[in-house]
């Protein structure tokens, strides 16, 4: 690829270097195999000796990277079929894949790629092992959310992996959690009062948030702090006593238990999303504009909704997503400030996973995960065009 | 126009200078400025005064339940006076036990108290059992001095002739008695409704049989605005009857009735005479029939201890203290559970923090010096987290650590662990830990990153090349400067940790859960609803606490989204 070859980089020695690591991984891989199916040692020694004769055959006798990582992927997936039938395959191509990569990976020099030059062996090694940590984490982030997908399509009454499912068997993956969400009455009922409450909530505090957004951001605000201090607190105060105060003084008034008294609660949770996120677009707007139709005759009304409006927009519309999701996956407060008749989705979830009857959450929350990437790109877009609006690089 | 011009040419001369309508500048910037700011707070006004209402006003009033605790003096205000004159070194007198006698009667006919046996039994276990008993048994005192009276004049029996002697047949009414007796009524219950009462005391018979008014009155405003009845019609309580039994006790009542001549003075006359078949013993030794726990120096000790309408009790009992009558004591031992939980949470809280360091730090790092297009990509594998749903999240915990679930199976299958002794992962500290870290990472690493992205990367290779190595270069140049990303994250993170209330509840068992779950314990099921707002007040100290701390390091206004 690259046109100048570095000279100070020598080819790395598949004796004494390429060889000994892939027999090793070969090792580990044919240990967990092994002790699969109750044979650890064979397995190891095994393991050891198929990943040493395709390091030296991949390395020898291909030197194209392409065919040899096929070809080491269908091997693997050829040991797995005569191994463990249909699932064996996967998992034969996977550890295929992974051998292949490795091999070419430390053979062609590849795992100095992202290190300067100068870097001594331990140096890379650590880097390396750094870049294998945080592989590591990003699993820990991703993996919990992904796990979930598939199991929300099990066959049986289980939260875990019914072996049917791991033989990749058809007859293990059946839709009947999902159509579970959709004909349960109970679900249905708290989908619509999830419908009926947020968007309601959400207009509530775009509306009023975004106003007092703008007279935030005006020159002159006199006790500016304070104000920000008390508009921002629905955020900062734990949902927990959010959720007492409310539930005492709403009882108080007689809005405990009603329609209204949760609208109103989820407004205030979500006011403060609305005003950190306006707040900062309003600091790229550039106030001559206003003034500029203010000169042209234009009222204050029209320069609103003409000028400052479709130039704050992606804010607005991405603190009312904020405030959205805060209202649509709020349990506590509804929890305490609601009562039956306003039970929403995260409720019934919550109660779901306490009594953990039945996998349908699991399909409601396959559900929700897609909405959430769904509502995560909306956000990401209007966050670059808001960016690019106010002539700043895309980051 | 001209005037304009010349006043011009005036302010360059002399005089202050002057704007276009001939205003001195000074006001007239003065003036505008004065606009502007009260245009920015028109615009604010709408949701300040929104958020006070939704949400400030919630909070205080947690704060108010805290230490309100008009309970007691509310429903026992006569009580709650003749206890004031106990010394509480030995049982108290029968002016108490008669005090108590007849608030417990208008109580236990307003239902109220079982509320207060409920509330005094947080401080002495016990209570709530005797009051209730006593206020099923409290007719059974009274009838003991109704038959008696009825014995000596049936008249005694009819509702209409207890009527006119109360009114004494229309004469002037004590309107004092009235309105102190119907401000007492409405304290004791909170939506009685108003309206005519259709009766006043005659200030003839308050001055004559005081304890019989206010009993009558009593009775005749439950009567009429409770039970919405004509008190003319309805047979008085037993508890006006021994009202009258102890009005006609004392001798000078007994003699101001051989000269009284209003309605009813021949058959007041003839119970006056008849006040020696009247219970001996009174009050107290009935009392102690019905329940002997009515001698005990400590129910007596609770309810003067907690009659302020004010109390610290709650903040007390928060932590593992409480109120007794020699000043404030530790709590039984068995009853110590808060002091345990808030080190408990802060424990917890911490460890969760210092986790989401650990795994942040290295995430964040690689964030801030990959490639822009290449470090975007891997951020939405941090904001998808961040996105998704609370409840998704904590369910995916649960499916993935519970003892049938999916990492047990996968180290059951491997071989690593034993089918029969699969790790208990959940519903334990453990648990909570994992699960809070994974839903809090993005929290930690969202304000690193931001801050890390400031950080020159030219500064590392500087000190490189003067000799420093990777360590020392990043130990001594680097971390310092990410500082207040740590601090920020951290306190982000502890922040929302130590109000946690879903996760740990699905995720905790019992013990991993945090003093959200206390709270919620409280409010919901145990129904001590102050003691539930004194731990949300600590909890909410706690916090602002840190929160103005986070003001401090970062600013509210920087607080960034996504």
């Amino acid at each position: 690829m690259s046109s100048i070859d570095l000279p100070s980089t020598p080819k790395p020695s598949l004796t004494r270097f390429v060889l000994p690591i892939v027999t090793g991984a070969g090792a580990l891989f044919g240990l967990l195999t092994g002790s699969a199916m109750d044979s650890p040692s064979p397995g190891l020694v095994i393991g050891a000796v198929v990943g040493a004769a395709l390091a030296y055959a991949l390395v020898s006798f291909m030197p194209s990277r392409r065919a040899g990582r096929w070809a080491a992927v269908a091997l693997f997936a050829v040991i797995g079929l005569l191994v463990g039938g249909l699932p064996g395959i996967v998992a034969g191509a996977a550890i295929g894949g992974v051998m292949g990569w490795i091999t070419y990976w430390l053979s062609t020099g590849d795992y100095r790629n992202t290190v300067p030059i100068y870097y001594t062996a331990p140096q890379v090694l650590w880097h390396n092992t750094y870049l294998f940590i945080c592989g590591l984490i990003f699993f820990f982030l991703i993996a919990p959310i992904v796990t979930i997908l598939p199991l929300s399509f099990n066959a049986e009454m289980f939260f875990t992996f019914t072996p049917k499912m791991l033989a990749l068997d058809p007859e293990g993956y059946s839709l009947r959690h999902y159509r579970d969400f959709f004909s349960n009455p109970d679900w249905q009922q708290a989908l619509a009062n999830s419908v009926k409450i947020a968007p309601l909530a959400t207009l509530l505090s775009v509306s009023f948030g975004t106003l007092a957004a703008i007279g935030l951001s005006q020159e002159h605000v006199p006790f500016r702090r304070p104000i920000m201090a008390i508009l921002i607190s629905p955020m900062i105060v734990p949902l927990i006593i959010s959720a007492a105060g409310m539930y005492f003084f709403y009882s108080r008034i007689g809005l405990q238990g009603t329609y209204w008294g949760v609208v109103l609660a989820h407004a205030a949770l979500g006011i403060p999303f609305v005003i950190i996120t306006v707040t900062a677009t309003l600091v790229g707007f550039d106030r001559s504009l206003t003034r500029a139709a203010a000169n042209m005759g234009a009222d204050p009304v029209t320069t609103f909704f003409r000028i400052q409006m479709p130039l704050i927009l992606p804010g607005v519309i991405s603190g009312g997503l904020f405030a959205f999701i805060t209202s649509f996956d709020e349990v506590v407060v509804v929890l305490f400030v609601g009562s039956a008749g306003q039970k929403t989705l995260p409720w019934q979830m919550f109660t779901g996973l306490r009594e953990q009857i039945s996998p349908t959450i699991l399909a409601v929350a396959a559900i929700l995960v897609a909405i959430s990437i769904c509502l995560l790109t909306v956000v990401e877009m209007l966050r670059r065009r808001s960016e690019r609006l106010r002539g700043m690089s895309p980051a | 126009m001209s005037d304009a011009s010349t006043s011009m040419s005036d302010a360059s001369t002399a005089g202050p200078m002057l704007a276009a309508d001939g205003t001195p500048l000074k006001r007239s910037l003065r003036k505008a400025l004065r606009r502007e700011k009260m245009r920015a707070l028109m615009l604010i006004a709408p949701l300040l005064f929104f958020i006070l209402l939704t949400f400030i006003a919630p909070i205080a009033d947690m704060l108010f339940r805290s230490v309100e605790n008009q309970i007691v003096s509310n429903t026992l205000p006569r009580t709650v006076i003749a206890l004031d004159d106990w010394d509480g070194q030995e049982e108290p007198g029968e002016k108490v036990y008669q005090a108590l006698y007849f608030d417990l009667f208008v109580a236990a006919e307003a239902k109220e108290h079982t509320k207060l046996g409920t509330r005094l039994n947080y401080e002495e276990t016990g209570i709530s059992s005797l009051f209730r008993t006593t206020g099923r048994r409290s007719d059974d005192i009274g009838e003991a001095y109704q038959d008696v009276f009825e014995d000596v004049d049936p008249r005694f029996k009819e509702a209409g002739f207890w009527y006119d002697m109360m009114t004494a047949g229309g004469g002037e009414p004590d309107t004092a008695l009235m309105s102190e007796r119907l401000g007492t009524m409405n304290r004791l219950i909170a939506d009685l409704a108003s309206g005519d009462i259709g009766f006043a005391p005659a200030a003839e018979i308050s001055a004559l049989l005081p304890k019989t008014a206010e009993a009558y009155t009593d009775f005749a405003i439950f009567t009429a605005l409770a039970d919405g009845d004509v008190v003319a019609e309805e047979d008085p309580w037993e508890a006006v009857y021994a009202a009258l039994g102890v009005d006609l006790a004392n001798a000078e009542t007994r003699d101001a009735v051989q000269v009284y001549e209003g309605p009813g003075a021949d058959a007041l006359r003839a119970a006056a005479a008849a006040a020696d078949q009247l219970p001996a013993g009174g009050f107290k030794s009935a009392f102690l029939d019905v329940d002997e726990d009515w001698a005990s120096q400590g129910v007596w000790e609770t309810i003067k201890t907690y009659s302020a309408s004010y109390t610290p009790g709650y903040f007390l009992n928060s932590v593992d203290l409480e109120l007794s009558a020699d000043g404030i004591s530790p709590r039984d031992e068995d009853q110590q559970i808060y002091i345990l939980l808030f080190k408990r949470t802060i424990f917890m809280s911490l460890t969760i923090m210092f986790s989401c360091i650990l795994l942040g730090y290295p995430i964040a790092w690689l964030l801030a010096n990959l490639p822009v297009r290449t470090s975007n990509l891997l951020l939405i594998l941090v904001l998808l987290p961040f996105w998704t749903s609370l409840l998704v999240r904590t369910s995916a915990w649960k499916v993935l650590l519970q003892q049938q679930g999916v990492i047990n199976d996968i180290l059951v299958w491997s071989g690593i662990v034993d089918d029969a002794n699969r790790l208990v992962m959940i519903n334990n500290q453990f648990g909570t830990i994992v699960a809070m870290t994974h839903i809090l990472l993005p929290f930690m690493i969202l304000p690193l990153y931001s801050v890390m992205q400031t950080i020159p990367p030219s500064y590392l290779r500087a000190a490189k090349s003067l000799g420093a190595t990777n360590w020392t270069a990043f130990w001594r140049v680097y971390f310092p400067q990410s500082v207040p990303g740590i601090g920020a994250g951290s306190i982000l993170v502890f922040i929302l940790s130590i109000g946690y209330y879903i996760t740990p509840e699905l995720v905790g068992g019992t013990t991993g859960t945090f003093i959200s779950n206390r709270i919620a314990y409280h409010i919901s099921s145990s129904l001590n609803w102050g003691l539930a707002a004194a731990l949300g007040s600590i909890l909410l100290a706690a916090v602002l606490i840190l929160y103005w701390a986070y003001d401090k390091i970062v600013g509210i206004d920087n607080v960034k989204l996504g």
